[in-house]
């Protein structure tokens, strides 16, 4: 493996976590399991479904000062 | 790297930071450069994080990685998931970062650069970044149980109902004052006004464009709304030019504060999809991409601190808020050095996302010192200005004076010359009307960071903009806060009026929702409505009291942490809570007790209230007394209540140490991880 190809997997492997860090964040990754674990695909009422699932913890999640 | 070439790489490092260090400490006279604040700043968090959390990881918490972790014992895919470490470190840094470590810096600079920079430094080191770090690895050991749970559980009754009176009292304060920063931001500013009222459709947009349009795109309709919150900072330049649309804009600081009262009413009550899920999105968007450019713009163009190291106001004698350094300094700075209200973010979604019990270090510990970059580079911001432009800003009219002249004038004679000309300049050359009497902090920070980045693009002309962007992006800030905090605080109330009526505890039944969420915002908003009627800006009184208030919820923190470092059998290693819970008790003790008795009423509140007794009687003079005698008891229950749990905590220990009590931690069982192969291997 030459030094170039060392050098594109770091950078792959950091946007990677920058990706998935940021999907996280955005909770697209919440969506993406909650699909998975209830085996539905993206449509508006499986978002309403998770929205509503998730409302409680949503809301009681404290952002600070 | 070998092991030589390491230790001469941290000789050199620590060399470094104590260079730095001793230059912040030092120089005197000619302007400084604030890159020695950045190389500080870095050697020290570099230090403390190889050796001092690696040495709380080892000896004193004996973080072990084949110990199954809550995210894996009860992963459920919705709250207990295990997470990569750098992904919840992001997830944790972006719970943790509002507008406290930007606002309470810039307020600090009126004692000169140093006092906030060391405080900042060392209170995140061996204060701030040990409260989050211990927290969350006692957290992750007890299922994820939040503050109020592991008090009650540890220290005992009193202690889980001192820690929820704690967590309300901090919330409502921290609520009024948040909003009164955004309310000092935009009053008199149909710029600011139109861009940050703006982004309540955009968020109402994004919920629904995410709701019917492009279900779970969330990243993508952020940078939608993101986009169109540029277009309304672009716009907002247009309106407050215009003389019939922006005089619709340009409000009073009481219109203002109804307003807002109004809109954290209806964030409380609407569905989290609809507003409050949008808002935070944008706001975090707009945060991590803004911090990330403020740090760039600093390091590229290194620029130079004009405040002195110290100023006069060490005294006690500052505009922006009286009283000495100690403790002043200490509670004014609460996020960036320690605050009490990570150990919350600690102690709730963090450990259900915890891998495996060593990362704690990197995000409990790692993510603090992030932040406390973040208040460093508030402080840049803040000391780029001249001294004298700074105290225009920040000083309100009750103390120096109704005019620009009068105040230019008062804030010349302290040594820090500034015309009311230049502060006129300055004003247009930022798009707002007059900067004179902007108390609160985020004005000041604006304008440093339009300072900086109008040095790097688009020059003077962009000032406008670069000063609108960040006034937006702090009062997207303040305003996240101040729904997610209205919620969290709804909830907390409907939790304990649900034990006196079952139906008052249901979270989905409308006249509760509606009755609990009316209690809360009337709380903040008498807090933020008393801030907006005092004559001296609001801040100076309202301020110390919420950090007061942080300072004392960290003390809460710390007294359970050490309690439970005492149980598990290592109190010869205590001292690493210990210490920083002495000093801050110390501090908020202090702080206190000046505030309410100090016999000078620019400090004591009932010294304030007896001076305004003994004046002339205006209407509002009754009003002024019961609030300053309103916030002088709220002051002393939230410390009476500190103290009772200070006290139950050491008569624990005592007990402890001398075997008179058993000492029984209450952890999850220990679980051998499934991936202790993949550990060991």
């Amino acid at each position: 493996m030459t030094n170039a190809d060392i050098f594109t997997n770091q950078v792959r492997r950091v946007l990677g976590i920058v990706r998935a860090t940021l999907g996280e964040i955005f909770e697209e990754s919440a969506y993406a399991r909650f699909l998975d674990r209830h085996g539905l695909t993206s449509s508006r009422e499986a978002y309403a479904l998770f929205l509503r699932e998730s409302e409680a913890s949503r809301g009681r999640r404290v952002r600070c000062c | 790297m070998s092991k030589p070439v390491g230790a001469v790489v941290w000789v050199a490092l620590a060399a470094a930071g104590a260079l730095s260090l001793a230059t912040i400490a030092i120089h005197r006279g000619e302007p400084l450069s604030a890159m020695w604040l950045v190389v500080a700043a870095i050697c020290s968090y570099a230090l403390g994080y190889r050796f001092y959390s690696k040495f709380i990881a080892a000896k004193v918490l004996a973080l072990d990685s084949l110990r199954a972790t809550p995210a894996e014992r009860l992963e459920n895919g919705r709250d207990f998931v295990r997470t990569n470490k750098w992904v919840v470190f992001g997830h944790h840094f972006a719970a943790i970062a509002g507008p406290g470590p930007l606002v309470g810096p810039v307020l600090a600079a009126q004692f000169g650069y140093l006092p906030g920079t060391l405080w900042i430094l060392v209170g995140a080191v061996f204060g701030g970044c040990v409260q989050d770090f211990v927290i969350l690895l006692f957290s992750v050991r007890r299922d994820g149980k939040s503050l109020t749970e592991m008090a009650k559980d540890e220290i005992g009754r009193v202690g889980g109902f001192v820690a929820y009176v704690a967590v309300i009292s901090i919330i409502v304060i921290l609520l009024g004052v948040c909003a009164l920063i955004v309310v000092n931001a935009l009053k008199a500013s149909p710029w600011g006004t139109f861009t940050i009222a703006m982004t309540i459709p955009i968020a109402l947009l994004m919920g629904v464009y995410l709701r019917g349009l492009r279900p779970g795109k969330v990243l993508e309709s952020s940078i939608l709304g993101f986009a169109l919150v540029l277009l309304a900072i672009w716009g907002g330049q247009w309106v407050s030019q215009s003389p019939t649309i922006g005089r619709y804009f340009t409000l009073t600081a009481p219109t203002l504060a109804i307003l807002i009262i109004l809109y954290g009413f209806a964030a409380s009550a609407l569905p989290v999809w609809l507003l409050l899920a949008p808002r935070d999105y944008l706001s975090t968007f707009v945060k991590l991409g803004t911090i990330a450019m403020l740090a760039l713009g600093i390091v590229a163009l290194r620029p130079t601190l004009h405040m002195p190291p110290l100023t006069r106001f060490i005294d006690g004698t500052g505009p922006v808020f009286a009283g000495n350094v100690f403790p002043f300094a200490f509670i004014t700075i609460a996020c960036g050095a320690i605050s009490g209200f990570h150990s919350l973010i600690s102690s709730g979604t963090t450990p259900k996302l915890i891998s495996r019990e060593t990362e704690t270090r990197m995000v409990g510990y790692g993510a603090m010192l992030a932040e406390s970059m973040v208040a460093i580079m508030a402080t840049i911001a803040a000391c780029v200005l001249q001294p004298g432009t700074y105290f225009a800003i920040n000083s309100p009219a009750g103390i120096v004076g109704q005019t620009p002249e009068a105040a230019a004038g008062v804030i010349s004679g302290w040594g820090f010359p500034v015309t009311a000309m230049d502060m006129h300049g300055l004003a247009q050359a930022v798009g707002e009307q007059t900067l004179f009497n902007r108390t609160g902090g985020a004005p000041a920070f604006a304008v440093g960071m339009a300072h900086i980045f109008s040095h790097s693009i688009g020059g003077q002309a962009l000032m406008a903009i670069w000063y609108h962007f960040a006034i937006m992006f702090e009062a997207l800030f303040i305003l996240t806060v101040l729904d997610a905090g209205t919620r969290v605080g709804r909830f907390m109330l409907q939790d304990a009026l649900g034990h006196v009526w079952k139906p008052l505890g249901r979270t989905s039944w409308y006249p509760s929702i509606l009755s609990t969420s009316a209690l809360i915002v009337l709380a903040w908003g008498y807090f933020l409505w008393q801030g907006v009627k005092d004559p001296l800006g609001g801040i100076n009184s309202l301020w110390p009291l919420f950090g007061i208030a942080n300072q004392s919820l960290a003390i809460v923190a710390l007294c359970v942490a050490t309690t439970i470092i005492v149980k598990m059998g290592r109190a010869r290693y205590a001292a690493v809570t210990l210490t920083p819970l002495t000093w801050l008790a110390a501090v908020t003790f202090t702080a206190s007790y000046h505030k309410i008795f100090d016999p000078n009423p620019r400090v004591g509140f009932l010294a304030h209230a007896q001076q305004l007794a003994a004046g002339p009687n205006a209407p509002t003079t009754a009003r002024l007394i019961f609030n300053d005698r309103l916030d002088a008891m709220v002051t002393g229950v939230l410390i009476v209540l500190v103290g009772v749990i200070v006290l139950e905590s050491a008569l624990g220990w005592a007990r402890v140490l001398s075997g008179r009590a058993e000492a029984r931690v209450r952890e999850a069982p220990f679980v051998t991880t499934r991936f202790a192969t993949e550990e060991q291997g």
